[in-house]
């Protein structure tokens, strides 16, 4: 006792001195602090010594002799478990023997079945004995090897008897064990036993039952679903961790059960729980079902989730801050509590709540950076937190909440540490830089030295991957960081491993780099990567290099000498694609550049697939027509990617099908649509009912190439009605044809179903492109009772007058982003070009101009210039899309602002009756 | 920093471990099948977590998508591991009753030694605070009274005395065979 006691001492002494110590070693050893050590007080560089000394000591203490398990061996192990048979048991020697069993498991260690099943059954003997210790240890060697031993039944019943036995220490682990190898079908013949224990008036027991009747809902749900009321009256238990533990159980039992759900939280809530877990557990419930009914914040669950800000536990008092903060569409107002607690703990002595309470508001800040001003005094105090997580916390909340004067400050005190935080937090920095550069563009030149510099440095893979986002994001906000942030790019795809980012730095390069006033100095880093990276970057500097030699005429020369070497490559790939752009670079034509170095293909890739699958599957005489591929669709609105946060997941994105193509998929397999092409365009969602209304209807407006399909995607909220034989019928205002209906058969309460509406466009004058539809839903409706859903025998007929619904120019557009506008301009070229001149005079600003120009044409804005900058009285607006039938079409506003806005617009399409309905619906 | 909530269940904990001052595993259990499910996959995390917690006595981490709160005591070092989304001061009461159960099965003496020479009252503790990730118990006098475990590698000296007379030298011996 007394030699470990002074051992201990020493050794704390040591540990803590060890920072110094080694910090000192390093400081020693940097060139520039030579000669530092005859400057420090002789009393440190007496601890050296003695710190030497100590350390040798630990090491004999920690050598390999010190550990009993060290060098154990499992056949001399297995060999020693023999004594397991001899009478009479020598408990402390068979104890021993356990440990090192499960000591070996813990390890890693393999047993194969046969000497598992042996140990295991060598140990059921051991239940002879009546020593405590050695007991416990065989119920836990039982759980270790119920997946690895054989027939680990046969101890039900010596551990059936433990759990009804006198020795109440023996009792809840015992249920544990045994719950742990048994099945099903075992399960009913101990239920009698685990009804009782669950509502055992020795909490042990209780608990036991109740946590191992959780493990086992996974497996056996149906029988645990009948020990409800027991676990009912556990609930009501004195014993913290057994109200705890049977909240936790029925919750699980009844979570599918909104109705029990609810009838429960208001019970407890009620009855007021004494254990913090409890209450963290309920306010967990209470705000997922806030969540799921969207209750509001007037909701008595809500109620509850702030008096628990009350709570005297700092455990529920966090746990209720961050379920309010977590809350979707939460007021200032209401969020003004929770912060406030969230202040609090940040001065607490505990790290841990510390953390957890800067971390809450570094959340908060990201929605409303107003809500953690009050707390900037409180942050400040924790950026030189020695957890450095902490710290990290602190600043990028600071960087969101406060003003732009104090960004160099704090973004100097970042980078002191940055290097010792882990690659977690280093993304969360990241992120912060790029809201910030959002919120103050003037900061660009700061913030790019800052991640120019992380980019240096070491890190994973998502960390690389957060800067270049970030660097490209800036890149395309700000055109004057243009220059140096492709060259902070270029530096670093020099010397990169990620095969993902020196593939996309490439395509950047290739789309900006030869638009900037120098190209040449680009070529040489995309040049170098053909010469020393792998196959997938190859191919993409080859195309980054071609559009250099498709831009610039006076690079073009160098670059087809370039291409030539690439075209001698040892990839497939690069050798297609260096050939491929040799050729159309030889012929020096701009609108084939246009086309295929330029603006690459627009089509779906799952819908080129299933095309030319099909294709080959029934060869044609005539060859495949890219026409008759759907488009991409871009995403309706191009938000700027947020930096995705740090998530768990480990799985590889995958591509998955668009909304479109899953529309496609849909309408194809209805037989009535078959013959009607490829899916040109699928529409938002149009509300077609006022919300709260007894039926919802929305549609989805399909274009065909001569065709529009209408989707009625209705929902009955009415419990007491049944609806069969639902369709919406469709007057239209001119000379649009409605040729087929197909209705939904049945439309039960609160299932949607989908009924279609089938409609010819008019051939005969291409420019008839808008038109109003009423509509009227028929159908017929069958009461049933709202408890069973039994409908009655009969029904009558009966309408609902929805809203008129209009289709308009942009239903006929698909959106194309033209990469480069300037090109795909020029290679429609002037043949059917048309110009006019509008007044908007109702518009006040040239966004909300831009803004209405795009909506209504649906098309899609290139070149980012749906963006206007600020105070500017002009701006240039190009859009690109495809008209249907497969017509590019290219729109060129130019907007001046005075009173009111004039817009000049010219159109480019190579079919002259697309650029007459562009510009009469315009008009 | 997932900011989806947590789906309320009693599973808190993911994964518990001892480590020495090498970082070598002591104890380690996982409660979560799919984190980690090898045993190279566990000893790398361990590794990782090791390597960035060990310099600075911080209390809490985030590494690997995982909130850690730790604590050290001499050349041990203990982990307790749950989501992200976990609520920080629920570890930290599991790890806060881990640490005081076993300082005071171990009579204070905290250290890999005194650790490993009562390993099966480790186990047996550990046993008793968390079971299949759900915390059982966070009251270190609770656990004490369940586990009831007398300290084995120092027999009082009276007990020693005892066994002198009785002529049971069983103790002792196995003592021996410890070391």
């Amino acid at each position: 006792m007394t030699r470990n006691g002074s051992d201990a001492v020493t050794l704390t002494w040591t540990s803590e001195q060890e920072e110094t110590f080694s910090f000192w070693l390093r400081g020693s050893s940097s060139s520039h602090d030579r000669g530092w050590a005859h400057l420090l007080p002789s009393s440190r560089q007496l601890h050296y010594g003695i710190m030497i000394k100590k350390f040798d000591k630990k090491d004999e203490e920690s050598g390999s002799g010190s550990n009993p398990f060290q060098h154990l061996e499992k056949s001399a192990v297995l060999q020693e478990a023999r004594i397991f048979n001899e009478t009479p048991i020598n408990p402390r020697r068979c104890l021993h023997i356990l440990t090192k069993i499960i000591y070996l498991l813990n390890q890693g260690e393999h047993f194969g079945t046969t000497e598992a099943t042996e140990a295991f059954f060598a140990m059921t003997r051991l239940f002879q004995s009546n020593d405590q210790t050695l007991r416990r240890m065989c119920y836990l060697t039982i759980k270790e090897m119920a997946n690895i031993s054989e027939d680990v039944i046969i101890v039900t019943s010596s551990l059936t008897k433990d759990m009804t036995g006198k020795e109440d220490v023996y009792r809840g682990p015992a249920i544990r064990a045994l719950c742990r190898i048994t099945d099903t079908t075992m399960l009913q013949a101990i239920e009698r036993y685990m009804k009782q224990a669950i509502v055992d008036k020795v909490p042990s027991v209780s608990s036991s039952a109740l946590v191992s009747s959780l493990h086992m809902v996974k497996m056996s749900y149906d029988v645990v679903k009948r020990w409800v009321n027991e676990a009912q009256e556990a609930a009501s238990s004195d014993n913290i961790m057994v109200q705890y533990h049977a909240l936790g159980l029925l919750y699980h039992l009844r979570k599918n059960d909104r109705l029990a759900v609810t009838k429960m939280l208001n019970k407890f809530t009620k009855s007021g729980l004494k254990s913090p877990f409890a209450y963290c557990m309920l306010i967990r419930i209470a705000s997922k079902l806030l969540d799921e009914t969207e209750g509001g914040h007037d909701s008595p669950l809500f109620d509850f989730i702030e008096s628990c800000l009350r709570n005297k536990n700092e455990m529920v008092v966090y746990e209720a801050a961050s379920a309010i903060v977590h809350m979707p569409n939460c007021t200032a107002r209401e969020l003004a509590p929770a912060v406030s607690v969230l202040q609090l703990f940040c001065s607490s002595p505990k790290a841990a709540l510390r953390y957890a309470a800067v971390r809450t508001l570094n959340k908060v800040a990201m929605k409303h950076p107003s809500a953690v001003t009050a707390c900037n005094l409180d942050l400040e105090n924790l950026i030189t937190d020695s957890n450095r997580s902490i710290a990290t916390l602190a600043i990028t909340t600071l960087l969101k909440t406060g003003s732009e004067s104090s960004v160099d400050r704090l973004m100097k005190q970042i980078s002191s540490f940055v290097s010792e935080i882990s690659d977690e937090f280093k993304v969360v920095v990241v992120q912060a830089i790029s809201a910030l550069c959002q919120k103050y563009p003037r900061k660009h030149s700061v913030m790019m030295n800052f991640l120019s510099n992380m980019l240096r440095d070491d890190g994973g893979f998502e960390y690389k991957r957060a800067i270049v986002d970030c660097i490209i994001s800036i890149i395309e906000e700000n055109p004057e960081s243009k220059e140096t942030g492709l060259a902070h790019l270029c530096e670093f795809i020099e010397d990169c491993e990620h095969t993902v980012l020196a593939t996309k730095i490439l395509h950047l390069l290739g789309k900006e780099g030869p638009r900037t006033p120098q190209p040449s100095k680009y070529i040489r880093f995309i040049f170098n990567r053909v010469v020393l990276e792998s196959e997938a970057v190859r191919a993409a500097a080859v195309s980054a290099l071609a559009k250099f030699g498709a831009q610039n005429d006076d690079l073009l020369p160098s670059v087809l000498v370039l291409m030539q070497r690439c075209m001698m490559d040892s990839d497939d790939e690069v050798r297609d694609r260096a050939t491929f752009y040799m050729n159309v670079l030889q012929q020096k034509q701009k609108a084939l550049n246009a086309a295929y170095i330029f603006n690459g293909l627009s089509v779906s890739i799952p819908g080129l697939e299933k095309s030319l699958h099909q294709y080959t599957l029934e060869p044609l005489e005539k060859p495949f027509d890219m026409k008759s591929v759907p488009l991409a669709t871009t995403p309706i609105t191009e938000q700027k990617t947020e930096i995705a946060p740090i998530s768990t997941s480990k799985l590889p994105e995958k591509l998955a099908p668009s909304r479109q193509d899953i529309y496609q998929e849909q309408l194809a397999a209805i037989p009535e649509f078959q013959g009607l092409g490829p899916l040109f365009k699928s529409s938002e969602q149009v509300q077609l009912t006022e919300a709260e209304t007894e039926y919802v209807v929305r549609c989805v407006k399909h274009t065909f190439a001569r065709h529009m399909v209408f989707q009625f995607d209705c929902t009955n909220t009415l419990n007491d009605q049944l609806l069969q034989k639902v369709m919406v019928q469709m007057e239209p205002s001119e000379s649009y044809e409605v040729i087929h209906y197909v209705p939904a058969a049945n439309l039960p309460y609160s299932q949607p179903g989908s009924c279609y509406t089938l409609v010819r466009l008019p051939d005969d004058d291409p420019t008839a492109v808008s038109c109003t539809f009423s509509c009227t839903m028929k159908y017929l409706v069958r009461d049933c009772d709202p408890n069973t859903g039994e409908p009655d025998d009969d029904g009558y007929d009966d309408e609902y007058v929805l809203e008129d619904l209009e289709v308009t120019v942009a239903d006929h557009i698909q959106k194309v982003l033209k990469p480069n506008f300037g090109a795909a301009w020029e290679e429609v070229g002037d043949e059917f070009e048309k110009e006019e001149t509008f007044a908007l005079a109702s518009v006040r600003t040239l966004d909300e101009a831009v803004g209405n120009i795009i909506s209504f044409l649906g098309m899609q804005p290139c070149e980012r210039s749906d963006k206007v900058p600020e105070n500017k009285n002009s701006h240039v607006l190009f859009l690109a899309g495809v008209f249907r039938g497969g017509h590019d079409v290219l729109v060129r506003a130019r907007l001046a602002l005075a009173d009111g806005v004039t817009m000049q617009v010219t159109v480019r399409s190579g079919e002259e009756t697309v650029v007459d309905v562009i510009l009469a619906s315009v008009g | 920093m997932d900011s989806t909530s947590l789906e309320p269940s009693l599973y808190t904990v993911k994964a518990v471990f001892i480590l020495d001052n090498d970082g070598n595993r002591l104890l380690s259990k996982y409660y979560d099948r799919d984190l980690y499910p090898s045993m190279k996959e566990q000893k790398n995390f361990e590794k990782n977590v090791f390597n960035k917690t060990h310099k600075a006595d911080n209390e809490i981490a985030f590494l690997e998508g995982m909130t850690i709160v730790y604590k050290s005591s001499i050349d041990l070092f203990f982990y307790v591991v749950g989501s992200a989304q976990e609520n920080e001061l629920m570890l930290m009461s599991v790890l806060n009753c881990l640490f005081e159960s076993l300082s005071q099965i171990l009579r204070k003496n905290v250290e890999r030694r005194c650790l490993l020479d009562n390993m099966e009252g480790v186990f047996l503790v550990v046993d008793e605070i968390i079971d299949g990730g759900v915390i059982l118990e966070s009251d270190p006098q609770q656990v004490l009274q369940k586990v009831n475990y007398r300290l084995m590698s120092e027999p009082a000296y009276g007990f020693v005395l005892f066994d002198y007379i009785t002529g049971n030298l069983e103790g002792q011996t196995d003592k021996s065979q410890l070391l």
